[in-house]
């Protein structure tokens, strides 16, 4: 306890330096742990954005992609599913629902999807969670929208809100829809998911808008007015893709290889969460390097430690030596300086655990509304703790050596301090 | 070997040496060779010699902060050279006050903790103190004023803004706490200049004898010799010759 008190006040007598040891460490925790949570709470973000979702078809390409697109609004599809493909195969007699994804339009920034309103009554998103409207109702006519919760807080818009969407997904678009505005008829409550980022139009609608375009252009001297438009036939042709739930969960493989065998066009399916596990597979070589990395960046701060720690030991030899005096055990120098290092890397774990939560605190949300990643700030996780309890190890290790030389001196030098 | 590892405190002397051999590594020269050496209780003797003569060493020797393999080396009974480093650092804790030439005191603690400092590594010194003086604090505080230390304040200054003077004074009541019975001092005087020199070998004097304890008192200045019972001069013990 005395040698505790002492190596605190030594500490304090130094707290430039050890202030600066502290600080490096923290740096390093903070980088260590934020690329952690980073890490773990992306994976449960993205695998609470589906759920219920038995297979999700699109063209045939990459599965990665099609999940990206189909489901996180990252990336564009290559192609389109004919909508006679997809009439097919939702009604076989496997299939329990079907809800058809029409992307590729949007409104300053958020992507808008084209669907119908099987959507709300099948996309779940969490545990089970269904979508719930927070004002107002689901479209119903061709000119209805359906905003998500971001979309509406970020752009402040209400129920009544016109607006105009733009071809292509760019935040600035020069190809406006300007001549058929929609109207916003609900807005979505909040789900932490990139629904919350999306404006939802009947597949009619997106049909409509483009009753008059071609190749993604207008086309020049044909112009309909919404009245107009009202009257064609607005099945559409092609969707991008679409989510499929079946009766029985064992038909799952059987109905992925005879989507994938379909004869009339190329298409694919996917499970979403094995899918998701590819996609973690391929990102853990970065993860990893970031790991490692951020693991050099601790040992690096505790180089730094024994670096401050060893140059001060000299000058201490004095110190050493009227401890021993005054009847200080040789293993209580030792503890003395181990406890030392022990108090920097303490210090620097908790300082980093503090700093990230504070970080995360004013990011947090940043983070959410930019990337859709909500990043709980506490408690941290056990595997967090598990970190953290190695960075001590580290700096207790760090602290033998250190520890081990004023042992030796203290032992070898007598009452004359020859420096 | 003595077969008696502590022999009556009382009749043991304070420290007795019988053909004690040391040197500091095996790949070095002997630097003592001390046939026999006895200091009694109570006795206050002052040991000098020239510069690396051996003076440190032998206090070393007998603070049982080094441990010798040949000869004989007993402090209040304790036979050191037998004597686990355990027992010889709670008997140094316990019993012993050591002061240095300089640099004596822990810069980041204050006056009175640098005083306190053995209660903390013993029990029986802060008992001891306590029984003096109500707590050890008191008792240190005493001892602050004793020697000339009771300005306002000061007590709680850091110790390495005090002078030098100063500094060997808070050694010296750091090493009287609790009631040593032997106090070693290492040419604690040779960074003073003159006055200040007597100024506190008279004040040392005057506590180890309140307190009854013995006193070895290490310097080459022998114009100090009238303070103390005796005068021993180390090459005088000593069989191995200076080097060089
Ligand atoms: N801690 C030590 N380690 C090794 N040798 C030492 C140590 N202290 C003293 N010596 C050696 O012991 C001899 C006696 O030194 P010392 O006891 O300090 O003499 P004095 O105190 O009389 O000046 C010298 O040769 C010195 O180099
Ligand atoms: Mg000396």
């Amino acid at each position: 306890m005395a040698i505790l008190t002492l190596a605190a006040k030594s500490l304090w007598n130094r707290r430039l330096t050890s202030a600066l040891v502290v600080f490096a460490i923290a740096l390093s925790v903070i980088l260590l742990l934020g690329v952690e949570r980073l890490r773990t709470q992306t994976r449960a973000s993205f695998a609470h954005t589906l759920s219920d979702t038995d297979l999700i078809v699109g063209a045939r390409g990459s599965p990665i992609n099609l999940l990206l697109y189909s489901v996180f609004r990252i990336g564009d599809p290559t192609n389109n599913v004919d909508w006679s493909s997809y009439r097919t195969l939702a009604a076989d007699p496997q299939v329990a629902w079907t809800v058809p994804l029409s992307l590729g339009d949007s409104h300053r920034g958020f992507r808008v999807l084209g669907t119908d309103r099987s959507y709300f009554a099948h996309y779940h998103y969490g545990r089970h969670q269904p979508l719930q409207l927070a004002e107002g109702r689901e479209f119903e006519d061709l000119f209805d929208a359906v905003l998500g919760a971001e979309v509406a807080e970020q752009l402040g818009y209400q129920l009544g809100q016109s607006i105009v969407l733009a071809h292509g997904a760019g935040e600035v678009s020069f190809a406006l829809h300007q001549d058929k505005p929609f109207r916003v008829v609900g807005i979505l409550a909040r789900t932490g998911t990139p629904v919350d980022r999306t404006v939802h139009v009947s597949l009619a609608g997106i049909e409509a808008i483009h009753a008059d375009w071609q190749s993604g252009a207008p086309l020049p001297g044909v112009h309909l007015s919404p009245e107009q438009v009202r009257q064609l036939d607005l099945t559409p042709k092609t969707i991008t893709a679409f989510l499929v739930g079946l009766k029985s969960k064992t038909a799952i493989f059987k109905m992925q290889r005879q989507i994938n065998e379909f004869a009339a066009e190329p298409l694919l399916a996917i499970l979403p969460g094995l899918t998701l596990q590819q996609l973690w597979s391929l990102m853990s070589l970065a993860e990893n390097a970031l790991l490692v990395v951020s693991g050099l960046v601790v040992l690096v701060s505790f180089t730094v430690m024994l670096a401050a720690l060893l140059t001060g030991l000299n000058e201490r030899r004095r110190e050493m030596a009227i401890l021993r005096a005054v009847g200080a055990r040789p293993w209580q120098i030792f503890a003395l300086v181990l406890g030392e290092s022990l108090t920097l890397a303490l210090a620097g774990a908790a300082g980093g655990l503090a700093l990230l939560q504070g970080a995360l605190l004013l990011a947090g949300s940043l983070l959410e509304t930019r990337l859709g990643l909500t990043i709980a700030a506490w408690p941290p996780s056990v595997h967090e703790l598990s970190l953290l309890a190695i960075v001590l190890a580290c700096g207790l290790g760090a602290g033998l050596f250190p520890a081990w030389r004023a042992y030796r001196y203290s032992v070898a030098d007598g009452m004359t301090i020859r420096i | 070997m003595s077969p008696a590892a502590t022999v009556q405190a009382d009749a043991s002397p304070a420290i007795l040496i019988e053909g004690l051999r040391f040197r500091w590594r095996l790949d070095r020269p002997w630097v003592l060779d001390v046939p026999g050496f006895q200091l009694a209780m109570g006795e206050r003797w002052l040991l000098a010699g020239p510069s690396g003569s051996g003076k440190s060493t032998l206090l070393a020797l007998i603070a049982g902060i080094q441990r010798a393999r040949e000869g004989r080396v007993a402090v209040l009974g304790h036979e050191l050279t037998t004597l686990s480093g355990a027992a010889r650092d709670r008997l140094r804790a316990d019993r012993l006050g050591v002061i240095f030439q300089m640099f004596n005191l822990l810069p980041y603690l204050s006056v009175l903790e640098n005083v306190l400092l053995p209660c903390q590594f013993s029990a029986a010194r802060r008992n001891r103190a306590q029984a003096m003086a109500g707590s050890a604090t008191t008792e240190a505080r005493r001892l602050l004023a004793q020697l000339g230390l009771d300005a306002p304040g000061l007590e709680r200054r850091p110790a390495a803004e005090l002078s030098v003077g100063q500094q060997q004074r808070v050694a010296a009541a750091r090493a009287l706490i609790g009631q040593p019975e032997l106090i070693i001092a290492d040419e604690p005087t040779s960074a003073l200049d003159a006055d200040r020199r007597l100024d506190f070998v008279t004040l040392l004097q005057r506590e180890c004898a309140n307190a009854g304890a013995a006193l070895l008192f290490v310097s080459h200045d022998r114009t100090l010799a009238e303070f103390f019972d005796r005068v021993v001069e180390l090459p005088a013990i000593n069989r191995i010759p200076m080097l060089g």
